[in-house]
C-alpha cells in the first residue's frame, strides 16, 4: 500500500500500465493472432504542479501511454490513480466526472478540431458536455478563454479553417483549459508547428501553468523542447520506461545507453561542435512491438549488451551514486565520463540526423 | 508612361476603398448558395422544380378555372361527337382528354402532387433512417455493424417489385404504403454511404478529442460526426427524390402504387397502354412532366454536389442524365 502522506504530492500514479492492441485475422470469424504491445508495464508518478516530459522515438508508445492516462480506451492491465481516485477500470460514463480534472492537447491542430463547427462551439464543448454553462454565460466564458490563450474573442463565430496552425493549437489549448483541469496531457503539442510558432505555444503553456497551477505530462520527441519545459523527464523505448530523472540529471548524466544515444543524436546548432562531438550510432531498426526482444528490449541494439541482457529484464531502479529520483532500467548503466561512441560512429558521424527524428 | 500608371492607380483607389470592411467568415451554407447562384444548370433546375411545385399547389385552382375535377368524366364536353377523346388544344382542354373524357392537364397537376409528396416524403424518411442506421453501424462497428450492414446489403439486392406485389395484395394499395415501400428500399443507399463515412470519421482526432472531453457516444455521433456528413447526405437525398418519383411511377404503372381513379403520372401512363399513336397525348404529357421533374432534380443534385465540394469533377453527370432520361 502506498503511504498516504507520500501520496499528497502525487497527482497521477500509473502502476504497471499495460496496453496491448489485439491483431485479428479471419473474414467471418475473427481470431486473435497476436498483439501490438504498445505500452508494456509502465509505472510513473506525476507530481502536482510539475511538468513531466516524455520522450522516445516514433512508435515507442508515448501517445498510447498518454491515451491510457486519459483513459480513452480500456487498459489491458495496470492501475491508474488520479487525485486519489482509482480510474483503471471505470466505465466510460463513470469516467466522465473525472475528465473535468484531466484534459488533453493533441498533436495535430488540424485533425483535432472539428472543421464543421465554429470555434465558439468547439471551445464551449466541454462546458456543454459537463453542463457547466449555457447561452450567454457560456459565450462569455469561451470568449474569456480565447483572450487567455491569445485569440481575438471576436473570432468566436469563425470556423477552424480560418485560423493558422498556431492559432488552431491555441484553440485546442483553450478547449483543454475550459474545465479548469488539474492535469493536461500534451501529446506532442508543438511538433506539427513551425519553430517560431512552437516557441509561442510553449511560452503560452508555461504562462498558463503559472497562472492556473497546472500539471503537465508533456510528450515530445524534440529533446531541446523537453529539456526546456520539463521538471522531470521519462525516456521510453518499445513500450517501457528506460530512465526517469530530474531534467538536469538526465541531460548531464544519462545512465541508460539508449538515453545516451538519443542525446547524442539531437541536433546541435553549432556545426563545429556538432562535428567534434561523439555520436552514438545505433545499429538496426527499432524491433517490432508485436514481438519485442526478450530480457532488456534494447539489448539488440545496445553497444554494452551482454548475455544477461537478453535473458533478464532490468528493473527501473536508482543507480548507486545517483540523486534521488534518478531511475534507470539497465544492467550496465553508463558511468560518468564513459565513452559509448563506437568505431562505426566515428565513420558514420557525418550522416546527419540518422537518429534525429524528423517532426511528423 | 509613369503618368498613366499614376492615373490608373488614382482611378482605382476609390473603387477599392468600399471593399475594405471587416472580413466576415462565410458559413459553408453561404458558400454553397453563392456557388449555386453562378451555376446556370442549377438555376434552371430550380426554376423547373419551382414550376412543378406551383403546378402541384395550384392543382385545385386549375381545376376551378377549367371547371373539371381530376376524376370528372366530362361526358358532354370531354369527347367529340363520336365519343372519341379530344386532342390537345381543344376548347377548354389544353392538353386534351383521355378516353373517359377526363381533363389531362388537371390530372397531371394532381399527379404532380402525388409525385412530389411521394418523392419528398419517401426521401425524408429514407434519409433519416439511413443516417441513423449508417451512423450506428459505422460508429460502433463490431457485431452491430455486421448486422446492420448485412441488412442494408439484403435490402439493396431485394426484388422490390415482388415485395411490393406481396405487400399490396395483403394491405391493398395506398399512398402511405407506397411511401413506406419506397422509403424502405431507398434507405440502404444512404445508410451505406453514411456508414462508410462514419467509419472513416470516427478515426479522426477530433472524435478522440470529444471523447477526452467526456462526450458520450450519441453526442459524438450526432454533434461531431454528423455535421461532417452533411455534404454527401444532401447530395444523396437530392438524387434520391427523382429515384423515388420514378419508383412511385413504376409501382403505379404496375397498379401497385396509387390506385385509379386518383391520378398519378405512373397510372396515367399505364392507362395510356395500348392507345398507340392515335392518342399520343395520353402518354406524352405525363411522360414529359415525369422526365422534366426527375431530370431537374438529378441536375440539381449534381450541382449541389459540385457546390459542396468544388474539387470533385462531374464524372457521373453524363451517366445520370442518361439514366434520368431512360
Amino acid at each position: 500500500m502506498p503511504d498516504p502522506s507520500e501520496d499528497e504530492g502525487v497527482l497521477l500514479r500509473a502502476e504497471a500500465i499495460v496496453k496491448h492492441f489485439p491483431i485479428k485475422e479471419g473474414i467471418f470469424f475473427k481470431h486473435q493472432v497476436g498483439s501490438v504491445k504498445a505500452v508494456d508495464g509502465v509505472s510513473l508518478e506525476v507530481r502536482r504542479g510539475e511538468t513531466l516530459g516524455l520522450v522516445g522515438e516514433t512508435g515507442c508508445g508515448k501517445s498510447t501511454l498518454a491515451r491510457s492516462i486519459m483513459r480513452l480506451f480500456p487498459l489491458t492491465s495496470g492501475r491508474l490513480t488520479f487525485d486519489g481516485a482509482d480510474l483503471s477500470t471505470l466505465s466510460r460514463s463513470k469516467m466522465r466526472p473525472y475528465r473535468r480534472g484531466m484534459q488533453m492537447i493533441f498533436q495535430d491542430p488540424y485533425g483535432s478540431l472539428n472543421s464543421r463547427r465554429r470555434v465558439g462551439s468547439i471551445i464551449g464543448d466541454p462546458l456543454a458536455i459537463h453542463h457547466m454553462a449555457k447561452g450567454d454565460e457560456r459565450r462569455r466564458r469561451v470568449q474569456g478563454l480565447m483572450e487567455v490563450v491569445g485569440l481575438n474573442p471576436e473570432h468566436y463565430n469563425r470556423f477552424p479553417a480560418e485560423f493558422s496552425g498556431g492559432q488552431r493549437q491555441r484553440i485546442g489549448v483553450a478547449r483543454a483549459l475550459a474545465l479548469h483541469p488539474k492535469l493536461i496531457v500534451c501529446d506532442e503539442p508543438v511538433s506539427a508547428l513551425d519553430v517560431s510558432i512552437q516557441a509561442q505555444i510553449i511560452n503560452l503553456l508555461e504562462d498558463l501553468q503559472g497562472e492556473f497551477g497546472l500539471t503537465y505530462v508533456f510528450i515530445a520527441h524534440d529533446l531541446a523542447v523537453v529539456q526546456h519545459v520539463s521538471d522531470r523527464v521519462a525516456v521510453m523505448y518499445l513500450g517501457k520506461i528506460v530512465e526517469v530523472a530530474e531534467v538536469k540529471d538526465l541531460y548531464s548524466t544519462p545512465r541508460h545507453p539508449y538515453t545516451n544515444a538519443l542525446l547524442s543524436a539531437s541536433v546541435v546548432a553549432d556545426p563545429d561542435k556538432a562535428r567534434s562531438r561523439d555520436r552514438i550510432i545505433l545499429s538496426g531498426d527499432v524491433p517490432s512491438p508485436i514481438n519485442p526482444p526478450s530480457g532488456c528490449r534494447f539489448h539488440t541494439r545496445c553497444p554494452k549488451a551482454q548475455a544477461i541482457c537478453s535473458t533478464e529484464e532490468p528493473l527501473l531502479k536508482r543507480g548507486t551514486g545517483d540523486p534521488a529520483g534518478h531511475f534507470t532500467a539497465c544492467h550496465f548503466p553508463v558511468a560518468d565520463g564513459e565513452k559509448l561512441a563506437s568505431e562505426k560512429a566515428t565513420i558514420l558521424h557525418a550522416v546527419e540526423g540518422f537518429l534525429a527524428e524528423a517532426p511528423t | 508612361m509613369s503618368l498613366s500608371t499614376v492615373e490608373t492607380t488614382a482611378g482605382e483607389a476609390p473603387l477599392e476603398a468600399p471593399a475594405v470592411k471587416g472580413i466576415e467568415g462565410r458559413t459553408p451554407l453561404q458558400l454553397v448558395v453563392a456557388r449555386l447562384r453562378t451555376d446556370r444548370v442549377a438555376l434552371l433546375s430550380i426554376l423547373v422544380i419551382v414550376l412543378i411545385i406551383l403546378l402541384a399547389i395550384g392543382a385545385p385552382l386549375i381545376a376551378a378555372i377549367t371547371g373539371h375535377g381530376a376524376t370528372d368524366t366530362n361526358v358532354d364536353t370531354g369527347t367529340d361527337a363520336n365519343g372519341q377523346p379530344l386532342p390537345p388544344g381543344s376548347a377548354g382542354y389544353l392538353l386534351g382528354t383521355d378516353n373517359l373524357g377526363r381533363d389531362i392537364l388537371v390530372r397531371i397537376a394532381y399527379g404532380a402532387r402525388v409525385s412530389l409528396l411521394v418523392g419528398v416524403l419517401a426521401t425524408a424518411i429514407a434519409t433519416i433512417v439511413g443516417v441513423v442506421v449508417g451512423l450506428f453501424a459505422g460508429y460502433y462497428g463490431g457485431w452491430l455493424d455486421s448486422i446492420l450492414a448485412r441488412i442494408m446489403d439484403i435490402v439493396l439486392s431485394f426484388p422490390y417489385v415482388l415485395f411490393a406485389i406481396v405487400l399490396v395484395s395483403v394491405f391493398g394499395s395506398s399512398l402511405p404504403l407506397t411511401i413506406l415501400v419506397i422509403a424502405f428500399f431507398s434507405f440502404a443507399a444512404i445508410g451505406r454511404i453514411v456508414r462508410g463515412q462514419a467509419l472513416s470519421q470516427r478515426e479522426k482526432e477530433y472524435v478522440e478529442a470529444a471523447h477526452s472531453l467526456g462526450a458520450g457516444n450519441l453526442r459524438i455521433m450526432f454533434v461531431d460526426i454528423l455535421p461532417n456528413l452533411v455534404a454527401p447526405v444532401i447530395v444523396l437525398a437530392t438524387l434520391l427524390i427523382p429515384t423515388a418519383i420514378i419508383f412511385e411511377a413504376t409501382l403505379s404503372f404496375l397498379g401497385l402504387g396509387i390506385a385509379l381513379p386518383t391520378p398519378s403520372w405512373g397510372n396515367m401512363l399505364s392507362d395510356a397502354e395500348g392507345v398507340g399513336f392515335q392518342a399520343w397525348w395520353f402518354y406524352i404529357f405525363p411522360m414529359l412532366f415525369l422526365l422534366a421533374t426527375t431530370l431537374a432534380f438529378n441536375l440539381l443534385g449534381d450541382a449541389v454536389r459540385d457546390a459542396l465540394d468544388p474539387r470533385t469533377e462531374r464524372i457521373f453527370a453524363g451517366r445520370r442524365k442518361k439514366k434520368a432520361a431512360a
